[in-house]
């Protein structure tokens, strides 16, 4: 298993630099005492940090006044939320009907092959993360994976290789 | 002067259509701004041939399709060099002919009347159509009570699939009494194969602005939110950037237009959850908490987010509103059926020929949506069924593809209207495999709450899993149908309710291959990978080893030249033979 522990015991002063946890506490001071900030913070904090290990979640749970079992109950509710490092890419590919019927998944697995990690987990590397989405919206265009926020479009196995060197 | 305009919706910059932009602003560098106007726009809702440009030359339009740099280049050059346009490769001229001009003659543009016309980012665009005219009118003495008669009498429907009369909805959040009220517009266009909203958000999202503002004064609200999915990234910045335009001219805010009336907007984006799709679920996670639902009743119009009353409508809905306020209700009702009135917007996914956006009068058939507007399936295939309503929804036979679009019509089916994606199917796929997609879908999405739907759907799923495995029983479709019974009566919300739809369908009109897989080991539409056996055809095999060389349990043998033929017994049945050969000559059994 790749990067797949809670790591609740993680350093956060050796993860994050000075700067990026001040900004998380601009971020909690900014939403502090509007109605629905949580989601909004987590969004932002996973901005700067890239990923929201227990620590972290531990300080906005503080600073917003929250249980944690709530701060926590949130962040794994969504998928837009991670507790593991991330890669420097997101692949995500979308298995969204569309593409799937036109062999998403196929492209899904070569992806899977060449990267040699399941869903949701980062390469040793941590250069790709890989994800699944259901439907962007660029039905027209299936298959399509996204690399960050690169639309690659009318993709074939064949043609993976080439997209994922472009990256580095 | 020379107006050129380059679709630029998701869909087109996925195609490439950024590059075109850019090329076509740097060759008309120099030129004065009098005379040459490049701009961005919305979707045009031909998704199959994006990059799109439109050149307006003043008397005639030109829209081109599947246009590179090259081809910007030259058509730039050729209308305004030599005032010319470039003939062959014109789709559609003057909005009235040319070769795809089939894909627009059967659509009325309601909801779309100004996606991929106007700038989406330009408030002056919008307003030159008529824009934020509605409101102004009704706010020059047009009372609540009257906006929420003509809501009522135009018939419009909830178009985020529940198919609710709008009126109805905006009379009950306006009869509760308080003195802080919400709008919300449902953005959270989740359905796998559906982009409509997306479309109208990027395409022209005023509408939907002065949609909702119209909203907040008939039901006595101050306050509104949009919940944007996040996977929508360029959906959100045009809402904010035109909420922060409204802001700045005063069009949003404290007394607007210089009447009583006071509306302010926000955006909030979601964290990828898809029964946030469902109004309860969608109001908990504005209040920064899980996307879980709520019991109904209360009604949020009674109470609801931050539990004010509040009304809750989807993107679609909303952007028809300013187009009934302005022509009249009962324009609106003049089209459509007698219970589903006006128009409705469809994604076209899948095996058509024409993949994309079209919006028609409801009362118009599957089979002209399939076969007249989206030129069929693509490759010359049989049409097999359309799947409608996404997840939620349920397949639609081609043998019963006369049928109208019509809530009352779908329904009647087992599939549902939903919100408007639809997922056309061919001879090559697999219904059962289908079927299982959605559970799949729905099965990962369950928020869990409700013991049906979490654990149901799992055991729903590893049935289907068993029988496109080939390894099913002819017990499990008695099984499969009690617990979809259980699971519809027993879960709370409309997730839940409908997830067993997919299956029921598809087991009510092809059974044939649920029974295909069981009895004889055999997927009919040579889709599931375990019932598939590939063959190599010796009278078009070149034995020019490709096949062989990627193979990865060297299932595959045969001398150079020479035909080549696939060991039964240690083919794993990946399918890369069939991907990579380039003669066509492996075949599936």
């Amino acid at each position: 298993m790749k990067a797949k522990a809670r790591n609740a015991d993680i350093d956060i002063s050796k993860e994050f630099t000075p700067e990026q946890l001040k900004k998380v506490d601009k971020i909690i001071e900014k939403f502090k005492d509007r109605p629905g900030a949580l989601i909004p913070v987590l969004e932002e904090a996973q901005m700067v940090l890239e990923f929201l290990p227990m620590p972290i979640l531990k300080i906005i749970a503080g600073g917003l006044n929250l249980p944690l079992s709530q701060v926590y109950g949130v962040v794994t509710f969504y998928s837009f939320f991670t507790m593991t490092p991330r890669g420097k890419y997101t692949v995500r590919v979308c298995l969204g009907t569309a593409c799937y019927v036109r062999g998403g998944k196929a492209i899904y697995d070569n992806i899977k092959k060449e990267l040699n990690v399941e869903e949701g987990e980062t390469t040793d590397d941590r250069m790709f993360t890989l994800e699944t989405v259901r439907c962007i919206g660029a039905c027209g265009l299936g298959p399509v994976i996204f690399v960050n926020d690169n639309v690659h479009g009318r993709l074939k196995p064949a043609k993976i290789k080439d997209v994922l060197s472009k990256y580095n | 002067m020379i107006n050129i305009t380059v679709g630029m919706a998701t869909c087109g910059v996925s195609a490439g259509a950024e590059k075109i932009l850019d090329t076509l602003k740097g060759v008309a560098k120099g030129i004065p701004a009098s005379d040459v106007a490049v701009a961005a726009t919305g979707c045009i809702g031909m998704c199959y041939r994006e990059p799109l440009v439109e050149v307006s030359d003043g008397k005639s339009t030109f829209l081109y399709a599947d246009v590179t740099e090259e081809k910007a280049k030259k058509i730039f050059e050729s209308h305004v060099k030599d005032k010319k346009s470039v003939d062959e490769w014109v789709i559609i001229k003057n909005h009235s002919e040319g070769p795809e001009f089939g894909y627009l003659g059967k659509q009325v543009k309601i909801v779309l009347r100004n996606c991929g016309v106007i700038d989406p980012d330009s408030l002056d665009e919008y307003l030159g159509k008529d824009g934020y005219k509605a409101i102004k009118k009704i706010l020059a003495g047009v009372t609540p009570e009257q906006v929420v008669e003509q809501m009522i009498a135009s018939g419009l429907r909830g178009r985020g699939g529940g198919g609710f009369s709008t009126g109805m909805k905006w009379k009950f959040a306006s009869m509760s009494k308080g003195p802080k009220k919400y709008v919300i517009c449902n953005a959270d266009e989740g359905d796998p194969g559906a982009f409509m909203d997306r479309s109208v958000l990027e395409g022209d999202p005023h509408s939907v602005i002065e949609g909702m503002m119209i909203c907040g004064y008939a039901i006595g609200a101050s306050e509104g939110y949009i919940y944007c999915r996040a996977e929508y990234p360029m959906a959100v910045k045009r809402l904010q950037r035109s909420i922060a335009v409204l802001e700045e001219k005063g069009m949003l805010g404290d007394n607007i237009f210089g009447s009583k009336f006071s509306f302010r907007l926000k955006v909030k984006e979601g964290a990828g959850a898809f029964v946030c799709g469902e109004e309860t679920a969608l109001i908990s996670s504005i209040e920064g908490k899980r996307g879980t639902p709520k019991v109904r009743p209360p009604y949020p119009a009674a109470k609801g987010l931050f539990g004010k009353p509040t009304n809750i409508n989807n993107v679609e809905t909303f952007a028809n509103v300013p187009w009934i306020i302005l022509n009249g209700p009962e324009k609106y009702a003049a089209y459509g059926t007698e219970k589903s009135k006006g128009t409705k917007v469809f994604a076209i996914a899948g095996k058509a020929s024409k993949a994309g956006l079209v919006e028609v009068p409801m009362g118009i058939s599957i089979n002209e949506i399939v076969n007249e507007i989206c030129g069929g399936i693509r490759g010359g295939k049989k049409f097999k069924g359309v799947q409608m309503g996404g997840p939620s929804g349920g397949c639609i036979p081609a043998s019963l593809a006369d049928t109208k679009i019509d809530y009352e019509e779908i329904t009647k089916l087992g599939a549902i209207m939903g919100s408007g994606g639809m997922i056309v199917v061919d001879e090559d796929t697999c219904m059962v495999e289908l079927a299982r997609f959605f559970l799949a879908f729905t099965q990962n999405e369950s928020c869990g709450k409700c013991t049906s739907c979490r654990i149901g759907t799992l055991r729903m799923l590893e049935i289907l899993e068993r029988i496109v495995a080939g390894k099913g029983t002819e017990e499990d479709i008695p099984m499969l149908q009690e617990l979809a019974q259980y699971i519809g009566k027993a879960s709370s919300c409309g997730l839940g309710t409908t997830a067993p739809n997919p299956v029921l369908t598809t087991l009510k009109y092809f059974k044939d291959e649920y029974l295909a897989h069981i009895r004889d080991h055999v997927c009919p539409a040579h889709s599931c990978a375990a019932l598939v056996k590939f063959i190599i055809n010796p009278e078009t095999c070149t034995g020019c080893t490709l096949c062989a060389r990627d193979c990865p349990t060297k299932a595959i043998s045969g001398e150079r030249k020479q035909p080549h033929v696939v060991n039964e017994s240690l083919c794993v049945k990946c399918g890369k033979c069939f991907t990579v050969c380039n003669f066509g000559a492996i075949y599936k059994d």
